[in-house]
């Protein structure tokens, strides 16, 4: 389940943060914030998706930049609020 | 000792001239900032000396000497030139906070254009913008953000090049130029071309209430503000390692990213990467960071973090701290002092100012959020925002205002006459922005005197994102609004009307969320909509956004005869 948790973020932030024609390769430890891929601004509307995606609500001290800074670390908060 | 002394004595003392003088503005009749912040440091025995020290999010280093500022800046003007940048074309700088955005700014002062830095994360509509209203002849970008500027290009007849400092000519369309700073043949001699001290120098968009944002235009002679405030307030010293978080694409990364700490001769330290509580931390720890410029919003995400991890690095190092961008609150202040001991000292200015005007000074008293005094040179009061008459009885709100004149003050607003004079009554130039003034002469912010929303220091114009909102094919009609916010100050609140055939969902929501974001930018993405049947209008079919904000606020909502609809 985390499989396809992971690949849909990863997907997610391909679609909604990098530009179409972009080369890059992300995988579930590249750094997205930190990267500047997601700026901290921005990691609302990435926060917003998973609250919807999941019917979840995500303290905002839990919202951390460190703590969304890959998919393993998103993944590893998700486990906080959801049985994937 | 700080390097200002006595606050009291230098205010009633000070003249410009003197920091002039001290300056040695006008040297062989040179008056560029370009040189003042390479060659003039190097003749002064500064050439070995870092003036950059650069970290990646990889990690990756690169230093920079004076020397090296001197040569690749020479390098870049050259390669302007002979692409046919003259002098007063608009010189677009499109890109993260690497060192070609730092060195080129000097490059593109040097061969006498002017610089348009702009955020690298704003998306094609507002780059669009800002670029047409300039009509910006080259913009310098890296590979990342090319595909916003190609999907544009087309719209600007004036852009006659796009100069990509990162990607390899093959992979580039026509009128698209690859250009490596430190690949380039390096230029040694260059003759800077000599400004005169109202020559314009840098073009940074602002944002207003209404219509689109407005150009501030600069002159050469801001030079002389940006390095008395950048010794005074922020008490640079040649020992100094300084590391002013800001991005140059806003003011406050120009004035003191770049041409502060530069004409002081300081190393300054730049980290492009992402915020993270630990890893600034770090960096401060790594390069022991001595004096920090920094901004509310971001001082308080750390205060989210607590004080436990700020005892994980020794950050001992910091000498002085000083925060930009939006009222420092005062439980920043007193948590600052408790974390790094000492205060986060609170400056107060505008794209429009060019340079720090009211502020807290090193060696005077701070009282916990207040804004402090006047920078000696600036007259500052408040207005009676009816009268236009200067406010005398202490404690009472007015219009912050400020006798024109100072160095950095912006020369015009680029083609925009009209609301450049409509910012002077009565002798002063108001900033819209309202306050009040104590018996000791502390100045005490209250808020704007307009919509313009202040989200983590910047500001954002409610009527760019209303035009952005009301272009996706679900919006009738839009209104966007600051909200409280506890990190950032305000964050923007979207109210929508949809229309017919369409309805409210969250799929819906995050879709409009995403649509600013890439359109404008992050910072105009609104973190929350509102979906409303109609929006409160005036009789005359204008949306009253006070009565959206009030109502948010929890405010009085104030004379409401003019409602159309409620």
């Amino acid at each position: 389940m985390s499989e396809e948790v992971k690949k849909m973020i990863i997907d997610y932030v391909k679609k909604e943060y990098l530009e179409e024609d972009s080369t890059m390769e992300i995988n579930e430890d590249t750094k997205i914030i930190s990267s500047g891929i997601v700026d901290s601004f921005s990691m609302v509307s990435l926060k917003m998706f998973l609250e919807k995606k999941f019917s979840i609500k995500i303290p905002d001290d839990k919202a951390t930049p460190e703590a969304f800074d890959s998919a393993n670390n998103i993944i590893h908060l998700l486990k906080e609020y959801t049985t994937i | 000792m700080s390097n200002i002394g006595s606050y009291e004595g230098k205010y009633t003392s000070f003249h410009w001239k003197q920091t002039e003088d001290e300056l040695q503005y006008g040297k062989n009749g040179m008056y560029n900032i370009g040189y003042y912040c390479s060659d003039y440091l190097c003749e002064k025995g500064f050439g070995n000396k870092q003036a950059l020290i650069w970290e990646g999010f990889t990690g990756e280093v690169k230093n920079f000497t004076y020397d090296d500022l001197r040569i690749f800046s020479n390098t870049i003007a050259k390669f302007l030139q002979d692409n046919e940048v003259n002098v007063g074309d608009r010189v677009c700088l499109f890109m993260d906070k690497i060192p070609e955005l730092y060195i080129g700014f000097i490059g593109i002062l040097k061969m006498g254009g002017i610089a348009q830095p702009l955020f690298s994360a704003f998306g094609e509509e507002a780059l669009f913008t800002r670029l047409d209203d300039a009509k910006t002849k080259v913009i310098i970008t890296q590979k990342k953000h090319l595909g916003k500027v190609r999907r544009i290009k087309d719209k600007l007849p004036g852009l006659t090049k796009i100069i990509v400092v990162d990607a390899d000519q093959s992979s580039l369309k026509v009128n698209e130029i690859h250009f490596s700073m430190e690949k380039a043949k390096q230029v040694d001699k260059y003759d800077i071309v000599n400004a005169d001290p109202e020559m314009p120098s840098v073009l940074h968009y602002t944002s207003g209430t209404t219509g689109k944002p407005k150009g501030a235009q600069h002159v050469h002679a801001s030079i002389i503000a940006q390095y008395i405030t950048s010794k005074w307030v922020l008490d640079l010293r040649p020992d100094d390692v300084y590391w002013c978080t800001a991005d140059p694409g806003w003011v406050t990364g120009t004035s003191y990213g770049i041409i502060g700490p530069w004409v002081n001769g300081v190393t300054q330290v730049i980290l492009d990467a992402g915020f993270g509580t630990e890893k600034w931390y770090a960096f401060i720890q790594k390069y022991k960071v001595t004096m920090w410029y920094s901004a509310p919003t971001a001082i308080r995400m750390l205060m989210k973090e607590g004080l436990d991890v700020v005892k994980k690095y020794d950050l001992s190092s910091l000498r002085h701290l000083a925060s930009v961008g939006e009222p420092l609150n005062a439980e920043a202040v007193i948590w600052s002092e408790k974390a790094f001991g000492r205060p986060f000292y609170d400056t107060y200015w505008q794209t429009e100012t060019g340079a720090i005007v009211i502020t807290n000074f090193p060696g005077l008293k701070i009282k916990p959020g207040s804004m402090g005094k006047p920078f000696p040179g600036i007259i500052a009061t408040v207005l009676n925002p009816k009268t236009f008459e200067p406010i005398t009885t202490a404690g009472t709100v007015g219009l912050i205002a400020l006798k024109p004149g100072w160095p950095s003050m912006m020369r015009a607003y680029w083609n925009n006459k009209e609301t450049y004079d409509s910012k002077f009554k009565n002798g002063w130039y108001v900033c819209g922005d309202r306050s009040s003034i104590d018996d000791d002469g502390y100045f005490w912010f209250v808020g704007r005197d307009d919509d313009v929303i202040n989200t983590a220091g910047h500001l954002v114009g409610p009527f760019e994102i209303e035009s952005a909102l009301i272009e996706h094919e679900a919006v009738a009609e839009a209104a966007a609004i600051g909200k409280p916010d506890p990190v950032n100050m305000e964050v923007v609140k979207a109210f929508i009307a949809l229309k017919p055939g369409f309805e409210e969902n969250d799929d819906l929501e995050l879709d409009i969320i995403n649509f600013i974001r890439k359109r404008l930018s992050p910072l105009a993405m609104p973190q929350e909509v509102e979906f409303v049947p109609s929006l409160p209008k005036t009789r005359s079919g204008k949306i009253m956004r006070r009565l959206l904000r009030a109502r948010e606020w929890g405010e009085e909502i104030g004379d409401i005869s003019t409602l159309e609809n409620d």
